[in-house]
């Protein structure tokens, strides 16, 4: 294993895991990913929502999650109209500024803006910029076989920028790494299920989205030191209602967004960067990797409003979160300019409606900074749930 | 036909078939005929034709509000349903077309017994998800074309991902004829299929022989207004021999118009590229706010990805229809992704044929497909060739961010740029 990317201390408290996660996560200037370039290392930039990271892990590359950041799109807006959403802008921002060095850029069409991002990003930066074209006829019986080859494309590609052949065996060696960075995950989420009052879903968010900044393995090593902690510790039950938090699939919340939200409500489960949890179980080790990947990405996966598949309709799915995690309540956002969530939220609200399940919508930015006016917002609906 | 009469024809029985196109949609839904909701990037059009499929195009339905001026009343409609005021315009006009149960300016829209989208927008694929909340069981089926994956990346027949796609694009085709089969009540005839590819043919020759008359001067015809006549036609009446005759006529009445000298405008003194979608809203005042100065548009990014890519010409084999409708679907709707995406490298392409003096960007709040990249594919092309150009937002469906006073501004202080120029 290379050097660590975190610095962290041997017999570090829950506290002091978390308040660095937190740090890391918020970091801009993305200390990580400059510590493994410094060490020699490449790395593969992928854009919001699902990225088959095992592949880029295989090459040796780290794979970074571009996910916007909270800095201001001074070049990135020139290169931009109006009337889009932040991520898209301070993403680019952040290759353009210098902030977050890449070889490689990989975005997919998940949405109407995004899908010109990779051809933005490819005029603005030397470095290889590439779409990936992830089935959106995902109930077709052909899609796993062109979800495969276009894996092997990815593949060729990676290869390229590392320099050095991908075998078989290294997948199968990062598939296993990652079906364990899952495992890990699927714990930390049963954590929130379970005992909400152990772990908010600020602090679950930051140990989360270490992900797409460290090695998988470095990550699971954290979780791993982590989760016994949260699991030991003495917090109590407060009376709070248990909310579902949908719409954190691509633009993500500020933290302390999510803070004003804990605050009030216990969230037991998200859709925050549903792509690091995509795939819901192990994949398959033995056997063709690439296909196996293809595979758990069509047949053992979540949902998202940017992935279409007749066989999850999103209110169906948003109904089974809800009922999984006993939850009593939704907060249905989008991310400002966000199309897909956006459309998304009418389908949810018409859902919730018949359901007869309370939800409170809204609307956020990345960038926003005063959170005074939703918690008076969100305690109003709290009372109102309370008190119905 | 006298000479004479040659000239406007094209404007005219375009009108003349549009409207004859409504009614026959109106007739569809009151007989109860199938109808299939498609897009203009990627209609398979001529394979829903060899099943006797009504063609129900959502997105033309929606800008004829706009151009009719009542889309604020479907905009509205939709908002109070719960739409956002920043979504699509053209998804917005439809819930509210659907909600009224087909009511529309042109006559009344039958509901869907089949949708049929590509992934060239993604907003077709949530407004594909709106019609399955809206009509249960009706097939709603999304054919996955996979776009070009790296700028200048394309890749053509002989090479192994050619291939690849290719083969994942003919395997969704026939799928898709299982469905067409259940929905019409009729077998699959590979004949009625080579025949519509065949007036597919010659009407994407014509359609790339009348862009490419545009090139003389002055030029023949206005890419944006007639331009929109035009791509009215080739995707309501691709695949029909309606279709191939409307575009051979055309390219008889352009020639004509150059033989004589006869441009779209008495004087053109600026040849222009429009780059993004129209202002349907002040449609006519729009293009008038050129003309004043003398600008003609005479080529348009539109023309290329709203006909879905028919400027390429795509030939099919009739010898192996559907591997060639495969292939053409691929090639075709890829293109159209390219002309929005890299549209940077297809206005360069354009600037010496065209004889361009002046680029015009015009992204649009309702569809971030065609305006994300515009302002960057800008910055590209000036680096590269340093050609003037305006940049103006507005909206092809929403008055409410349409300021005509700003655009007319913004236009005038261009072509005094243009005039400074050219007087140096």
């Amino acid at each position: 294993m290379v050097t660590p990317l975190l610095e962290r201390r041997s017999g570090q408290s829950l506290e002091e895991i978390l308040a660095e996660a937190q740090a890391v996560v918020e970091d801009a200037d993305f200390p990580t990913v400059r510590r493994w370039r410094e060490a020699g290392g490449k790395v593969v930039g992928h854009f919001q929502v699902y990225f088959p990271e095992e592949i880029a892990h295989a090459a040796g590359l780290l794979p970074v999650k571009v996910r916007g950041a909270r800095v201001e799109a001074r070049r990135a807006e020139a290169r931009f109209g109006s009337y889009l959403c932040s991520i898209l802008k301070t993403s680019l921002e952040l290759a353009l500024s210098g902030r977050l060095e890449l070889d490689l850029f990989v975005s997919h069409p998940i949405c109407d803006a995004a899908r010109n991002l990779a051809a933005v990003w490819g005029r603005n930066r030397s470095y290889p910029s590439h779409i990936l074209y992830l089935p959106q006829n995902a109930s077709s019986p052909h899609a796993a076989g062109y979800l495969r080859g276009e894996y092997d494309r990815l593949r060729r590609l990676v290869e390229a920028v590392a320099g050095r052949p991908v075998t078989d065996d290294d997948l199968r060696r990062s598939i296993a790494v990652f079906n364990e960075n899952r495992r890990l995950l699927r714990r930390l989420y049963a954590i929130r299920r379970e005992t909400p009052w152990k772990l908010a879903v600020h602090e679950s968010y930051a140990l989360t989205a270490l992900a797409g900044l460290v090695p998988r393995e470095e990550h699971n090593a954290l979780l791993a030191e982590a989760i016994p902690l949260v699991e030991a510790r003495a917090a109590k039950a407060q009376d709070r209602i248990r909310v579902v938090f949908e719409g954190g699939f691509c633009e993500q919340p500020p933290l302390d967004l999510l803070r004003t939200i804990g605050d009030s409500c216990y969230v037991v489960d998200d859709d925050l960067l549903i792509g690091l949890r995509w795939i819901l179980e192990d994949v398959d080790a033995d056997g063709d990797p690439l296909a196996n990947l293809a595979h758990a990405y069509l047949e053992r996966s979540t949902y998202s409003p940017v992935q279409h598949d007749p066989r999850k309709p999103k209110e169906r799915m948003l109904l089974e979160r809800i009922q999984s995690s006993g939850a009593s309540a939704v907060i249905v956002t989008a991310a400002k300019m966000c199309e897909p969530g956006l459309d998304e939220q009418v389908a949810y609200s018409r859902a919730l409606d018949e359901a007869g399940i309370p939800y409170f919508v809204s609307e956020f930015e990345e960038r926003m900074t005063t959170f005074e006016h939703l918690q008076v917002q969100l305690e109003t609906f709290v009372e109102n749930v309370l008190f119905s | 036909m006298s000479d004479d009469s040659l000239i406007g024809r094209g404007v005219a029985d375009g009108g003349r078939l549009f409207r004859d196109w409504f009614a026959a949609l109106e007739r569809a839904a009151a007989e109860g005929r199938p109808s299939a909701y498609v897009f203009v990037m990627g209609s398979l059009a001529e394979l829903l034709r060899a099943f006797d499929i009504n063609l129900v195009f959502p997105e033309i339905n929606s800008l004829q509000t706009a151009v009719r001026r009542v889309a604020h009343e479907y905009l509205n409609e939709a908002e109070d349903y719960g739409y956002s005021p920043d979504i699509c315009g053209y998804v917005k006009a439809d819930v509210a077309v659907q909600l009224r149960k087909g009511a529309h300016p042109m006559g009344r829209i039958p509901p869907p017994s089949l949708a049929v989208l590509t992934n060239a927008c993604n907003t077709y694929i949530k407004w594909g998800e709106i019609w399955e909340r809206m009509y249960g069981d009706v097939p709603v089926f999304t054919l996955d074309v996979p776009g070009t994956r790296t700028a200048g990346g394309e890749t053509w027949p002989g090479d192994p991902d050619f291939a690849r796609d290719r083969d994942y694009v003919l395997r969704q085709i026939e799928e898709l004829i299982g469905i067409c089969e259940r929905v019409s009540g009729r077998r699959f005839d590979i004949d009625r299929l080579r025949e519509a590819l065949g007036h597919a043919n010659a009407m994407g020759a014509s359609f790339k022989q009348v862009l490419d008359l545009n090139r003389s001067r002055p030029a023949p015809f206005n890419a944006v207004t007639d331009g929109t006549i035009y791509l009215g036609v080739a995707n309501g009446f691709r695949g029909t021999p309606e279709g191939a005759a409307y575009f051979r006529d055309l390219v008889e009445e352009l020639q004509h118009k150059i033989d004589h000298g006869l441009g779209t405008l008495r004087d053109e003194k600026y040849r222009l590229v429009f780059v993004g979608v129209p202002c349907y809203p002040i449609f006519r005042r729009f293009n008038e706010m050129f003309v004043e100065w003398g600008g003609a548009f005479v080529s348009s990014t539109y023309l290329w990805f709203a006909s879905g890519g028919a400027n390429l010409a795509w030939t099919y084999d009739l010898a192996r229809p559907l591997e060639s409708l495969a292939e053409g679907v691929l090639v075709s709707v890829r293109h159209a992704m390219d002309a929005m995406f890299f549209q940077d490298r297809m206005v360069a392409g354009m600037l010496a044929p065209y004889a361009i003096d002046g680029v015009v960007y015009h992204p649009i709040k309702s569809c971030r497909t065609v305006s994300t990249g515009l302002a960057d594919g800008r910055r590209a092309l000036t680096d590269e060739t340093n050609i003037p150009s305006l940049f103006i937002e507005s909206d092809m469906m929403d008055r409410r961010v349409v300021s005509e006073a700003q655009l007319k501004n913004r236009i005038d202080a261009f072509f005094e740029g243009l005039a400074t120029k050219r007087a140096r």
